[in-house]
């Protein structure tokens, strides 16, 4: 893959995306006219309101939704796609260890680092449990190391780091921070958390409620001292949702 | 969407794991004693009777062991255990490979439903019978008959895992490129094994009870034939003596196999 190749950018175009009528259900529009580029090796931050239509976003820009009208362009890294679900969706019948082999060819060299990563998650007393047997938390947090330890250039997250404690969530924001800059990734975060949008994403794009659009796209400017700076999230975060 | 664990643990659970020895342990007393209780009865109302129809417990032993002794017995029981592990194994495979198929697609399940009501309302006789006319009085038409009789039931277990897959699981296999063969193998398969399970288990009773159907029409050895030897000599005691035996070979395939089997595949429930 050449430098040329690699600049460009992700683009979502996405018209209309309709539910189809479900027993006395109505269609439902859910996306309307929600069209966006995301340059590579960026954090963007998608928010907005429970049930406005980011999963559905991910799962069509993911690839695994295709009926939609519209168009999705990922680019020459397409390949290179990893999805951290909303939902753990680990395999209930292997062991977070197996779990996480799973993803990687035979013979991979990877699989080297998944104990490195297991204990990164925090996850060393469980890396033979069965998911059924542990926490929803444990779980998500199983589920993280198995999207890290493919190394990604587009990593899709649906809010990844809810039901989890402060401190477990402070050190999983910093390993996928270090990741990000680390291999070149292009991230799409989806997230309800102002705080950690701000201090992750480089743009935040609000989509608005009902037929979801985009309300709002901004750029977030701060530098990496100042994303450890409690006040200057605080600040920015102002700046942006006070809009 | 629901997360994976509700909708894993609404497959069905198709049996109560024992907990522990002491617990198999009781069962496997209570079982005991309640044959006794059953043989002690067979024992009195045989005596009241006192008819050559109705021999005691202890007369049909002692034709058990007359025929353990002679070798009859050893023989047409592996003769029938042999049909029926190939129509077993048969009638699996196939029953599993077109449930598995009419689970995941729709119109193809749509058009074969009324094929599959047919089928499963077939009686075993028609089929029998039929498959002799056809295909002579060889034991591939008994196995051809026998897995006839059986593929629907499976197919319609099968179809019921299968479209209780987890879409959500389906999804992640996409995402993380498994490939048919890997997500077969780690996705598919383990969520279709409670099924198979409960498949393979109803599937053995039914299996080697039509087997002795077969025989007894159409074959020169096994437990069938034996049967209806007997059954022309209105000889009670080895009708019952066979039946005792091949009940007891069953039960020990149960528990020596097909428990410990689906005890395997749903070891890592909660
Ligand atoms: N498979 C489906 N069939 C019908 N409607 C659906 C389906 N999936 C989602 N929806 C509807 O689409 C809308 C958006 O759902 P989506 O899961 O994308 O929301 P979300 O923004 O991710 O919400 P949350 O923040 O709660 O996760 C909801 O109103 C939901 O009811
Ligand atoms: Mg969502």
């Amino acid at each position: 893959m050449n430098g040329v190749n690699r600049s460009l950018p992700i683009r979502v175009d996405v018209r209309s995306k309709v539910f189809p009528a479900v027993g006395d259900r109505p269609p439902q529009l859910v996306l309307k006219d929600v069209a966006f580029e995301v340059a590579p090796r960026s954090f963007l931050v998608i928010t907005g309101p429970s049930g406005c239509g980011k999963s559905t976003l991910l799962n069509i820009i993911a690839g695994l939704d295709t009926d939609f009208s519209g168009s999705v362009d990922l680019g020459p890294a397409k390949d290179k796609l990893t999805f951290i679900f909303q939902s753990p969706r680990l395999l209930p019948w292997r062991t977070v260890y197996e779990n996480i082999a799973l993803v990687l060819p035979e013979g991979d060299p990877r699989h080297a680092q998944i104990p490195d990563m297991i204990e990164r998650v925090g996850l060393r007393d469980a890396m033979n449990a069965y998911p059924e047997r542990l926490s929803l938390g444990m779980q998500r947090r199983a589920s993280l190391a198995r999207g890290f330890i493919v190394e990604p250039q587009i990593l899709l997250m649906d809010e990844p780091f809810v039901s989890l404690d402060d401190p477990t969530a402070i050190s999983l924001r910093a390993l996928l921070t270090e990741l990000w800059h680390r291999h070149p990734t292009t991230v799409i975060f989806v997230t309800h958390d102002r705080a950690e949008a701000i201090q992750l994403g480089t743009r935040i794009l609000r989509l608005a409620p009902g037929k979801a659009s985009v309300a709002q796209d901004v750029t977030i400017n701060l530098t990496e001292a100042q994303r450890h700076d409690q006040a200057a999230i605080l600040a920015e975060q102002n700046r942006i949702f006070a809009a | 969407m629901a997360p994976i664990s509700t909708r894993i643990s609404s497959t069905p659970r198709l049996m109560a794991a024992p907990s522990g020895f002491t617990a198999s342990l009781e069962r496997l007393a209570w079982m005991a004693g309640s044959l006794f209780a059953l043989a002690v009865f067979w024992q009195i109302i045989a005596v009241y009777a006192d008819s050559r129809y109705l021999p005691t417990p202890l007369a049909v032993f002692d034709v058990l062991l007359r025929e353990g002794a002679n070798g009859n017995l050893w023989k047409d029981t592996s003769a029938t255990l042999a049909r029926v592990a190939v129509a077993f194994v048969v009638s699996m495979f196939i029953g599993a490979t077109i449930g598995i198929f009419l689970g995941r697609y729709r119109t193809a399940d749509k058009f074969f439903d009324a094929w599959l009501i047919l089928f499963l309302n077939l009686p075993a006789l028609v089929t029998i019978t039929l498959c002799y006319i056809w295909f002579g009085l060889t034991d591939a038409a008994a196995i051809t008959a026998v897995a006839l009789n059986k593929i629907p039931n499976v197919a319609v277990n099968m179809r019921e895992g299968a479209r209780s897959l987890s879409k959500d699981l389906d999804e992640m296999a996409v995402i993380y490129k498994f490939g048919w063969w890997k997500t077969l193998r780690h996705v598919t398969l383990p969520q279709l094994a409670p099924f198979f399970a409960a498949a393979a288990r109803s599937g053995l009773s039914l299996v080697w009870k039509i087997v002795l159907v077969v025989e007894a029409f159409g074959r020169s050895s096994g437990v069938g034939y034996r049967l209806s030897i007997a059954f022309q000599e209105f000889d009670v005691s080895t009708i019952l003596a066979y039946a005792l035996a091949f009940i007891l070979v069953v039960q020990i395939i149960e528990f020596a196999v097909l428990q410990p089997l689906q005890e395997r595949v749903t070891a890592w429930r909660r």
